[in-house]
């Protein structure tokens, strides 16, 4: 099938298989890496991009179905030169990786978090996180460069 | 992890979604979020030759108070029902078990008439279905029907739909007795419950305690008689047959199912 995604911003299109699922024409098609497979059973959250503003688990959607819409990955949250989006700067401020295979969907799961709720509690963000794994267990720093984050007034206006 | 090939068909209607279904063959399956059937068709559990996607039929996506129902469209995700004001003021039940399910993630896209078609027993909202006295309402290409949640859901992963039948709506009449309790056990947040417990009222339904969600009638019917809630909660695993997984065994789940009906309608009496 013919399809086109909008993929931080750009129109992407190609002609896939109708079973593509949405991680991999990101990934092979679109050539954005940034989004990993992680679990590949929907539970990880590793592959987490967000869907006309909401976070999905893109191992868990077919590529048909985000065809026409907006897709943002975590090639698409700097500015356009580069600046680093203040959840990112967060993360690095917090230290808020280690190995850093979770870190893109840990980041755009935060995004998604902040924009439905601009200044969450410690509990709602680690309820927020519910499906995204950090199998180094750093959670605390996670938590901690989200409720950062979610501090500056410039996190709140740009979450979403 | 990769599905086997199909045929992708999107419907922009409740129509059309009909129309492409009947002229699918018996191997077509509806796609409403996907997050039930995509993974088993990545497994190859389930190997459809044709998928309609109805994913983006807003006629379907709606929450509504009418008369003494509230009406709730089969393509309303758990996101939506877990923050629709109405749902908390007047089913606080749904409301609250849809922000229980999956994760964010999960609950953005699943909606709830994907998961009550799929009608696994460890689901969190058919049981629900049950406790709320659901009526779910279809469409086929011959006309629709209304099925009451305790007929529609017949055995493991098996329900009363046809092939080539819609589940558009769901009906809930108000609840009578206001208190209300959802209580599950996972390991870990985003699992299903190894034991789920609803509660509204005087009518106690039960998760992951036999192929089909259950309604707890030995509780039901202690409770009606006068029992206090902790006597009542251990009748709860009476007349079930919960399953044996790497979770735990039936007699493990009966003890759950005990002590969760107990918070359960502690709970529910405290809100009554």
């Amino acid at each position: 099938m013919k399809l086109t995604v909008t993929v931080n911003g750009n129109p992407v299109s190609a002609e896939v298989e109708d079973r593509l699922l949405l991680v991999h024409f990101l990934r092979e098609v679109a050539g954005l890496t940034a989004t990993n497979v992680g679990c590949d059973t929907s539970s990880c959250g590793a592959c987490t991009v967000l869907l006309d503003g909401q976070s999905v688990k893109s191992c868990t959607l077919l590529a048909a179905q985000a065809s026409g819409r907006e897709v943002l990955t975590a090639e698409g949250l700097a500015g356009p030169h580069g600046e680093l989006h203040p959840v990112q700067q967060a993360f690095r401020a917090e230290h808020g990786l280690q190995c850093g295979f979770c870190t893109p969907g840990m980041v755009m799961a935060a995004v998604s978090l902040l924009a439905e709720n601009p200044s969450p509690t410690e509990e709602e963000v680690r309820a927020g996180l519910e499906g995204n794994l950090c199998r180094c267990t750093g959670y605390h720093n996670i938590v901690r460069a989200i409720l950062a984050a979610s501090s500056q007034p410039a996190g709140k206006e740009q979450a979403g | 992890m990769i599905p086997a090939t199909f045929t992708y068909l999107r419907a922009g209607s409740v129509d059309e979604a009909l129309d492409l279904i009947a002229r699918s063959g018996d191997e077509a399956k509806f796609l409403a979020g996907g997050h039930s059937l995509v993974p088993l068709m990545k497994l190859r559990l389930a190997v459809p030759e044709v998928v309609v996607d109805i994913g983006r039929l807003g006629e379907l996506a709606y929450i509504r108070g009418e008369g003494g129902h509230i009406s709730v469209g089969a393509l309303t995700s758990h996101h939506d029902l877990a923050r629709s004001s109405l749902l908390a003021g007047e089913l606080p039940l749904l409301a609250h078990a849809a922000s229980q399910v999956g994760d964010p993630q999960v609950r953005h896209r699943g909606t709830i008439g994907g998961s009550l078609a799929h009608a696994d027993p460890a689901a969190d909202l058919p049981a629900v279905m049950l406790a709320l006295d659901a009526v779910l309402v279809t469409q086929r290409p011959s006309g629709g029907r209304s099925i009451p949640a305790a007929e529609f859901f017949r055995g493991l992963f098996e329900c009363a739909l046809e092939p080539d039948e819609l589940l558009t709506e769901i009906r809930i009449p108000r609840p009578a007795a206001a208190g209300w309790s959802f209580q599950k056990f996972t390991k870990r947040a985003i699992d299903w419950a190894i034991v789920g417990v609803a509660v509204q009222g005087g009518r106690v339904a039960l998760v992951n305690m036999g192929s089909t969600p259950l309604r707890a009638s030995a509780v039901e019917q202690a409770l009606a008689a006068g029992a206090p809630p902790g006597a009542a909660a251990a009748h709860a695993a009476e007349g079930t047959s919960p399953p044996t997984d790497l979770n735990g065994d039936p007699a493990y789940r009966a003890h759950l199912a005990r002590v969760l009906a107990g918070r359960a309608l502690a709970e529910a009496a405290s809100r009554g």
